[in-house]
């Protein structure tokens, strides 16, 4: 958009105190293009790997059991769950409920929370899933 | 265009006909992927194995290789819509918008073309349990 830069502009998101309800809106869209790049490619990748045969799935399997393997895929699930909660956020808002104040602020904190735990718990349940 | 009421002139009468159908189609691929990417993160955690044979063998079930096709119509249609919204706030040179819009749509149907093709082939001529 073309604009003359001599002109101030109106004050925008430096002037703001933080709160959780700005964290989870752009944690929403952090995640979800997260999800988008690296999240659908690793899909790709693994379903590709297990149509052109054990050779390919092989690699596939070493990259995603390596650490940085394990990193990625620990934080796309995090990604997950909590574009799913902050999904959810949205589907509440867009009925018109939630926006008072103090209603809004803690449903941003419980988004955070419930993203957090379900991580926990998917990867607990990898880990130590047959003590269950 | 309706004769002076206020709902008249907003139903579907502006001069672009429609405007929901981006934010809707979000929220149908929304609940689309709700379903489908939790039961494929719950079918992976209790699937006895992820080596090759159990995972081949598993897609190959016509139950498990139409759901992860919808899936994946579900995550790229979803993720075009959500990309757009992002370089539209963000890349605000016309051209380049416009290159991007370009890629995106490349990479949404050539994503999802490429998992659905996989999924075919292995269903075809992987071998069911």
């Amino acid at each position: 958009m073309a604009r003359t830069t001599s002109r101030p502009l109106s004050p925008h998101l430096t002037i703001w105190k933080w709160g959780p309800h700005m964290a989870v809106s752009i944690m929403h869209r952090v995640t979800g293009n997260g999800l988008a790049t690296v999240g659908a490619l690793g899909l790709v990748w693994w379903l590709m790997a297990a149509a052109i045969g054990p050779e390919a799935y092989a690699t596939f399997v070493n990259c995603a059991t390596s650490p940085i393997g394990y990193l990625v895929m620990i934080g796309l699930s995090w990604f997950f769950f909590q574009h799913l909660c902050s999904g959810l956020r949205h589907f509440v808002l867009d009925m018109g409920a939630g926006y008072e104040l103090r209603t809004n602020k803690s449903w941003s904190i419980g988004v955070f929370l419930a993203g957090a735990v379900l991580t926990i718990l998917f990867w607990s349940y990898i880990f130590f899933g047959k003590a269950f | 265009m309706g004769t002076g009421t206020g709902i008249g002139r907003v139903r579907g009468l502006g001069s672009a006909k429609e405007g929901a159908h981006h934010w809707l189609a979000q929220r149908y691929t929304a609940v689309g992927n709700l379903l489908l990417v939790l039961w494929l993160l719950f079918s992976l955690i209790s699937l006895p194995g992820l080596d090759y044979d159990s995972v081949v063998g598993w897609i190959a079930n016509p139950l498990v290789a139409v759901p992860m096709m919808l899936m994946l119509v579900s995550i790229f249609w979803h993720l075009r819509l959500g990309m757009q919204v992002m370089l539209e706030d963000y890349v605000h040179d016309k051209g380049l918008n416009f290159l991007c819009i370009l890629l995106l749509n490349f990479y949404a149907i050539g994503g999802a073309a490429a998992g659905i093709f996989a999924i075919a082939k292995i269903a075809f001529t992987g071998t069911a349990e």
